[in-house]
């Protein structure tokens, strides 16, 4: 490179020198050319666009477009739109804005104090922008404001629609719509841009998460008006795009039925198809009314949901922890099973307690359930039993089995406020409060007690996979129409058509399906044993069994501690309606049905219900019978889905 | 790793470069984003948030940038040119493929920290690597047809994958700095006055692949009031806002037309929109003055600068520069139809805020080194 003699880079400089003097010209020519034109416009021809600027402009507002809408699986809208009277003032528009509100005060009504909030935020803001006196007007008043119009200069009663939920019970799903906070706007990228007067948007459950889809986007108005502000014409309007709509994998009559189930107690159900993991049902107990928040909740009702002891603002379906009880005997059973530990005719004598290392281990039933094997064990939810089998299993072993079925983790993608709950491990323990486990603390893990929270959904998730032969399910609360038949079902409808294959167990990855178990005998035995609990005398839900076969379920009580009993009210037998509320035992139920060729699994939660038999039971009992009887219903909309898909 | 002793010097020599770096191309430069960061403030309607905050903190972040580039040795721009032009053809291709879209059209790649435009990184890459080209080959050769052959490949690739994107704003831009250098570098008159006449008969096929709101946005521009609601209106919008700002403007954060969201992109091409309402004649007299500065400067040290790559990269650039600002101006003025082309520093975008500023950097190393001799 450095072979080039001096005379090649004097001509070129030379040559670039007197070119670069030309384009410099052209970029003097080019200068004089837009500092011209800016002289121009902004000096001599100023003043009429001053006047320009002034007398006759355009005008835009933005119109929030529809929302879009929430169905339950049959397409009934759980989450609609509705119309509504809004009325909008623009302060330039009117003569004397004092007047007009002193006037509007006495044609709608208006507080003082909200008056004084509206002239605070008029000030606040520029002398063209809308400001929204009322958003929900009534139809008395909205006429009313319509006869006087032509006294209101300024005032604009708009129609306008707005989300409406067509009844509560899928209040904690769906979630509700409010209208934009300010934390919304700092962490909600998608609201930066919009800038609409009024829009709601989502803040808990499918409201929040599907938000962004459902907004849509907003359409404009853009009119001429004249010096005085006065509307000239209408020059354009774009009325936006309809958000996406969702249908969900709810039954909006299933919901109904447990909402009503748990009318007087504060909890949650969740109903799961065994197949697919479908959510049929969701619902929380006490529940609120999503329509209040449309318009924003007054602080009265507000105040109302917060104090209240049971907590109706909470999901408990999804974000409520609590132990699982005896409920997860099923699977420490089926930890001890698979990793060999015990078989099943293992006996143990059940005295009513067990001591072990100078600590006494009581079971619940003070007598004791004398000698029994496991299947007993689980059919009579002998705890003595379960603090043997723990012993002997371990509690790694057992945390890593109870993780394999779903617990500890979220299961729905959906709802920013689940929670994952704690699944404890001699390592978890270490790790989150930095000491080392004891033996004795394996024991109450058992019997889903000490560390271990969960959550009704995940109860539910744990008892489908069981039920459906032991195998991994992704539950959805979005409805899927391109899935007509989950690679689960496939697998099993190979199965049966095809019994004489006895290689199906190496079929497994070719269908997709993930087996969660080593054995599935082991499965089968759990399946038995809670099919004991629920149908044979003795069984812990005995009393709430279903005597038709088409109703027939099996499922596991449990009962977990809030407070630990004390030896005096072990002494006197103290019943758990006798202490006080907040202290007696969460209530669990978990089943799935029919007890042949299962479909469906249940988890019901009842705060402080007292015993799983009594309390929850019951309720699930009620719940079963509605699902299995839309069960067919059921099946007709997936044919008809995929039918419209093809 | 050639140079990486020579590249950055020790502290001392630092501080003996640190005196060659051009004051006033710097505080030039200094007090453009100063105003850019109030223009985009009031954009925000007077809210120091969303792009107002993030633009302030690019052009801090930004400026040290452009320092750090002043100190690099002019031969490593020289001796990695075609490199970093190539690396810039290979992520206009990965745009196609793994491009973000919005609204319409692919111009982002993802970097997970931030979106970049690859395209406005190529208005400095093009003008490297034909600086570079020409500054390598002999003064007789320019205009042998061998020669012509990988120039007009340079200008034809970044300006189809561009323009496909599709950014036609950007990519005449792009196409734009590329003929300066080649015409810069001595080749003839004729060349290109058969080129233009090729393109002139491909025309009417070019016209047949625009987007049909491409098209109507020259129709528009050759008869604005013919459509004074739909394309037309954002002309009509922009030269009231101006035309009503006179001599001394309506005064910070009071301009109205700006605030009526007639400008869809006050915050970008139609930033100086807004600043001419609000600071009037008076003020866009200033901006012109800077901007003047600005190029008249960068010519200055394409005079001072020994090596012809220096020479051809600051008059390249100093003219690219100029296009920008004229372009952006002409536009928003009505004096040119809309295109698509912010202006420099001043309008809001990473990608187009850290291609100027690299640009000007290396600008300032070429003053800093301009006794080096370059490979």
């Amino acid at each position: 490179m450095l072979s080039f003699n001096s005379s090649n880079i004097i001509s070129k400089t030379k040559t670039i020198g007197r070119r670069m003097f030309l384009l410099n010209s052209f970029k003097a020519i080019v200068l004089i050319g837009v500092f011209g034109r800016l002289v121009s416009l902004q000096i001599n021809e100023s003043s009429k666009y001053k006047s320009l600027a002034d007398k006759n402009r355009f005008r835009e507002t933005k119109i929030a477009p529809p929302r879009g809408v929430i169905q339950d699986y049959f397409g009934n809208e759980i989450a609609s739109n509705n119309k509504i009277y809004q009325l909008h003032i623009v302060p330039d528009s009117t003569p004397d804005i004092d007047a007009l509100l002193f006037r509007l005060k006495n044609i709608i009504n208006l507080s003082d104090r909200k008056l004084f909030l509206l002239k605070k935020q008029i000030a606040k803001k520029k002398s063209w922008d809308t400001t929204i006196i009322s958003d929900n007007l009534t139809w008395p008043e909205f006429s009313r404001v319509n006869l006087f119009l032509h006294e209101l200069q300024g005032a604009q009663p708009v129609v306008s629609i707005a989300r409406f939920y067509t009844d509560d019970s899928s209040a904690h799903a769906v979630g509700y719509v409010s209208e934009i906070s300010k934390k919304d706007l700092r962490k909600k990228k998608y609201l930066q841009n919009l800038n609409i007067e009024g829009v709601a948007i989502g803040k808990t459950g499918l409201e929040s998460s599907l938000d962004e889809q459902m907004l849509g986007s907003p359409g404009y108005l853009r009119y001429e008006v004249n010096a005085y502000g006065k509307k000239i014409q209408q020059v354009a309007t774009d009325n936006g795009l309809k958000g996406k709509t969702f249908r969900t994998t709810l039954d909006q009559s299933i919901q109904k039925i447990s909402t009503e189930a748990l009318k007087n107690v504060s909890g949650a159900i969740c109903v799961m198809d065994i197949y697919n993991g479908d959510i049929v049902s969701m619902v929380s107990s006490p529940n609120f009314n999503p329509n209040s928040f449309v318009h924003g909740v007054s602080n009265k009702e507000w105040k109302g949901l917060i104090e209240n002891r049971d907590k109706p603002m909470l999901n408990k379906a999804v974000s409520g922890l609590y132990p699982p009880g005896s409920t997860i005997k099923t699977l420490t059973a089926l930890s001890a099973l698979e990793n060999d530990i015990v078989s099943p005719n293992l006996t143990v004598h059940c005295k009513g307690y067990i001591d072990f290392h100078e600590e006494r281990y009581h079971c619940w039933k003070k007598k004791g359930h004398g000698v029994i094997n496991m299947r007993t064990a689980i059919k009579k939810s002998c705890d003595v039993y379960f603090y043997e089998i723990a012993r002997r299993l371990g509690v790694d072993r057992l945390s890593k089995t109870a993780k394999k079925f779903g617990l500890g983790q979220k299961v729905l993608t959906h709802f920013a406020e689940e929670k994952s709950g704690i699944v404890p491990s001699t390592k978890w323990k270490m790790q989150n409060i930095g000491k080392n486990w004891y033996i004795g603390e394996t024991l109450h893990t058992g019997i889903g007690q000490g560390y271990f929270l969960s959550t009704p959904i995940q109860l539910c998730l744990m008892t489908a996979q069981l039920a459906n032969g032991g195998f991994m399910i992704k539950p959805r609360i979005l409805a899927n129409n391109n899935d007509k038949t989950g690679n689960l079902q496939k697998y099993l409808d190979y199965k049966k058509t095809n019994p004489n294959d006895t290689s199906w167990q190496g079929k497994f990855s070719n269908f997709n399906v993930k087996p969660l178990f080593r054995n599935q005998e082991n499965i089968n035995f759990i399946k038995d044993a809670m099919f004991a609990a629920s149908n044979e005398p003795g069984g812990t839900s005995y009393v709430s069994r279903h005597l038709s076969k088409k109703f027939m379920f099996a499922g596991k009580t449990g009962s977990s501690q809030v407070k630990r009993f004390t030896s005096a009210q072990r002494e006197a037998e103290t019943k758990q309606k006798d202490i006080t509320y907040l202290e007696r035992d969460h209530a669990w139920f978990v089943a799935f049905a029919p007890v042949k060729d299962p479909k469906y699994a249940i988890s019901v939660l009842v705060e402080h219900g007292g015993s799983g038999s009594s309390a929850a039971a019951p309720i699930a009992k009620q719940v079963i019978k509605k699902v299995i009887e839309r069960h067919e219903a059921r099946t007709k909309q997936v044919a008809q889905q995929s039918s419209e898909d093809t | 790793m050639l140079y990486s002793r020579k590249l950055l010097h020790s502290p001392f020599a630092i501080r003996d470069k640190f005196f060659d770096l051009d004051f006033t191309l710097l505080f030039s430069i200094l007090l453009l984003g100063i105003i850019s960061i109030f223009a985009q403030y009031s954009s925000s309607g007077g809210q120091f948030d969303y792009h107002s905050k993030s633009h302030a903190v690019r052009f801090c972040v930004f400026f040290l940038f452009f320092l750090v580039v002043s100190f690099i040795n002019i031969r490593f721009w020289n001796d990695y040119s075609l490199l970093i032009f190539g690396l810039l053809i290979l992520l206009l291709v990965a745009v196609k493929f793994w491009g973000v879209q919005s609204q319409g059209s692919r111009r982002w790649i993802n970097l997970f920290v931030f979106n970049l435009q690859p395209s406005e990184l190529m208005k400095v890459g093009i003008i490297l690597f034909l600086s570079n080209y020409y500054h390598k080959i002999s003064s007789g050769d320019v205009n042998k047809f061998k020669y012509l052959f990988y120039p007009l490949l340079a200008l034809i690739i970044p300006f189809m994958l561009v323009a496909s994107q599709p950014d036609l704003g950007t990519a005449l831009l792009i196409l734009a700095s590329g003929i300066v250098i080649t015409w810069l570098s001595g080749v003839k008159w004729r060349i290109f006055a058969y080129l233009s006449g090729f393109l002139i008969v491909l025309a009417p096929v070019a016209i047949s692949f625009l987007k049909p709101y491409q098209k109507s946005r020259i129709l528009t521009f050759l008869n604005p009031d013919s459509d004074p609601l739909g394309a037309g209106y954002q002309i009509i919008q922009s030269k009231i806002a101006i035309g009503s700002g006179g001599l001394f403007g309506k005064g910070f954060l009071n301009g109205s037309q700006a605030y009526l969201n007639f400008l869809p992109e006050k915050h970008t091409d139609f930033i100086f929109t807004l600043y001419s309402e609000e600071f009037g004649f008076i003020g866009s007299a200033f901006m012109i003055f800077l901007y003047f500065m600005i190029t008249f400067r960068i010519t200055i040290i394409g005079n001072n600068t020994r090596s012809i790559f220096g020479k051809l990269y600051c008059y390249g650039f100093a003219t690219a520069f100029f296009i920008y600002v004229a372009v952006n101006m002409s536009m928003v003025l009505g004096l040119l139809p809309i295109v698509g082309a912010p202006l420099p520093i001043l309008s809001y975008g990473g990608s187009s805020m850290l291609a100027m500023m690299l640009g000007l950097g290396i600008v300032m190393s070429c003053n800093v080194y301009r006794n080096n001799a370059v490979g």
